[in-house]
């Protein structure tokens, strides 16, 4: 690890006062910067001396600042989560640009994600997303025994894999077409690839999907780009699971018919 | 919302309707181009082999085994060109500001263009039908006689040159048409994967390389 210096930055950051006003890129210098610094330590300093000023700080979300949380949604130099791979805003350090750099800062572009404030967007969309099929219903009562039952391996792996994602949004932010199909086939999968999961694995796809259309999110053209944006590396076979789960619940979809007493 | 009508209505449903269709027009644009290979064959008794082809084709199934294939090809053109035209409206409107500085990394030229090559290609098969289907592109066309008008037609260099351009944009769209189409039907496994692209440039050297073969056998004389 290379030792601490400091960098002179200059950020170019989208300031928007609140949903409904235009908008526009005001310029920042970062001078003396640590490169131990985190991106968003960073933005806290210019942050305070903005305050100092007497000017509005520059709002963005974040939380955790280690990665898990997925709320530091921003688009750095082009990139969501800037230039790292499978690196989040908050763990991208400002060691990873260089002294004199220009950084512009933009917030999530998609209809479904509308600006409230600055860099800060509104990713309510996906919570509805969940809402509308991205659980199981378990019932109460004592727990199973562990182990009682079995998960091949490579099924326990592959939803842990797409457990990972942590709903930051920037497949969207980074896909062509603002479109949610890396997320929504992430969710979809993570419970689709387990037991507990199929009951409601097909119903679970025709509601998440019906709800993704709904938010107005866009469709996938299968760029790929989503992929490579992904901080927790979520893989496109998500995709093709999601789609090929989609093609045979619309097949065997029955519509509700209450016979004998059933209704 | 959970009507069967929905499938037609939604995002992957759409994408489905575009990959089934690119199948059939794949597997048309394939056997097309194997059957024009028969431009190469030498004339028998002076009958052209591409002209009792396109007799056999022509008298199929009493006649009716032509329009079987204009009505599947015709549904499936429109079909899929209805599922491009509501996905792109879908996709445009799902970002309605643009980013100022985007960066991309995995997309390709094909992938950001399917829409151009997607209408490049339209206007190809539209002049295509003109120039030897109906006949009334050019002067000389003679019903019947396909080899005959695919040689005069070539030897205009402007004809060759358009249907090579026309096939460069082609090409590009059956490349990640062919991949994307397997990707949408859910065709997706680790040891297969790379077959998946492998197929895809295979697909589009055979059918754009015998395609272009024919404009420049012919400007060249080697085919006249
Ligand atoms: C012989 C003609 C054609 C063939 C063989 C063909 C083939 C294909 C295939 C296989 C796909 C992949 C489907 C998927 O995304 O899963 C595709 C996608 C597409 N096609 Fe075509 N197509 C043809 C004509 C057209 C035309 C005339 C248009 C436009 C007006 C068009 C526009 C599109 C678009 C926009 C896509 C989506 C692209 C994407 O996935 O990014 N195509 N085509
Ligand atoms: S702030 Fe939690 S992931 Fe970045």
């Amino acid at each position: 690890m290379s030792a601490e210096k400091t960098l002179n930055l200059t950020l170019k950051v989208w300031r928007q006062k609140n949903a409904a006003s235009e908008g526009g890129f005001e310029t920042y210098a970062a001078p003396g910067v640590s490169t131990d610094m985190s991106f968003l330590e960073m933005l806290d300093v210019v942050n305070e001396g903005l305050i100092t000023q007497g000017a509005e700080p520059i709002a963005f979300d974040h939380d955790c600042r280690e990665g898990i949380c997925g709320t530091c949604s921003m688009v750095i130099n082009g990139r969501p989560h800037g230039p790292k791979e499978r690196t989040t805003a908050c763990q991208l350090h400002v060691r990873s640009f260089k002294d004199g750099d220009t950084i512009s800062i933009e917030p999530w572009r998609a209809k479904a994600f509308p600006v409230r404030k600055d860099l800060v967007v509104d990713r309510s969309a996906f919570d509805r997303i969940i809402a509308a099929g991205g659980f199981i219903s378990a019932p109460t009562g004592s727990a199973q025994d562990a182990n009682a039952l079995p998960i091949p391996k490579e099924n326990a792996d592959l939803a842990m894999d797409a457990a990972a994602c942590i709903g930051c949004g920037a497949c969207v932010a980074v896909c062509p077409n603002a479109s949610a199909m890396l997320f929504v086939s992430a969710k979809i999968s993570q419970l689709a690839l387990l037991p507990q999961g199929q009951p409601e694995r097909y119903i679970r796809v025709r509601d998440m999907v019906a709800q993704m259309d709904a938010e107005e999110f866009g469709s996938c053209t299968n760029h790929g780009e989503c992929e490579t944006a992904c901080p927790k590396g979520i893989s496109l076979e998500n995709i093709a699971r999601m789609n090929r789960d989609y093609l045979k619940a619309s097949l065997i979809y029955r519509p509700k018919v209450a016979t004998g007493g059933a209704g | 919302m959970q009507t069967g009508a929905g499938f037609f209505g939604s995002s992957i449903g759409k994408k489905i309707v575009m990959a089934i269709t690119g199948i059939l027009l794949v597997g048309f644009v394939t056997v097309h181009m194997i059957g024009n290979l028969q431009l190469y064959l030498p004339a028998h008794e002076g009958v052209y082999a591409l002209d009792t082809y396109g007799e056999f084709l022509r008298t199929l199934l009493h006649g009716s085994g032509i329009w079987i294939a204009r009505a599947t090809l015709l549904t499936a053109a429109i079909l899929h060109i209805w599922a491009a035209w509501g996905l792109t409206l879908m996709n445009r409107a799902a970002r309605p500001v643009a980013y100022q500085n985007q960066a991309y990394v995995a997309s390709t030229f094909a992938s950001r263009w399917m829409r151009v090559s997607g209408v490049v290609v339209l206007i190809f098969i539209i002049v295509h039908l003109l120039h030897l289907t109906v006949g009334n592109l050019l002067p000389g066309f003679e019903q019947g006689k396909v080899f005959h008008n695919v040689v005069t037609g070539f030897q205009v260099p402007w004809v060759s040159a358009f249907y090579i351009l026309a096939m460069v944009f082609f090409a590009t769209h059956l490349h990640h048409g062919i991949w994307s189409m397997l990707q949408t039907l859910g065709l997706s496994h680790p040891r297969y994967n790379g077959l998946r692209h492998g197929l895809a440039t295979l697909l589009t050297i055979v059918v754009i390389g015998g395609n272009i073969s024919f404009p420049i056998a012919v400007l060249t004389g080697f085919v006249r």
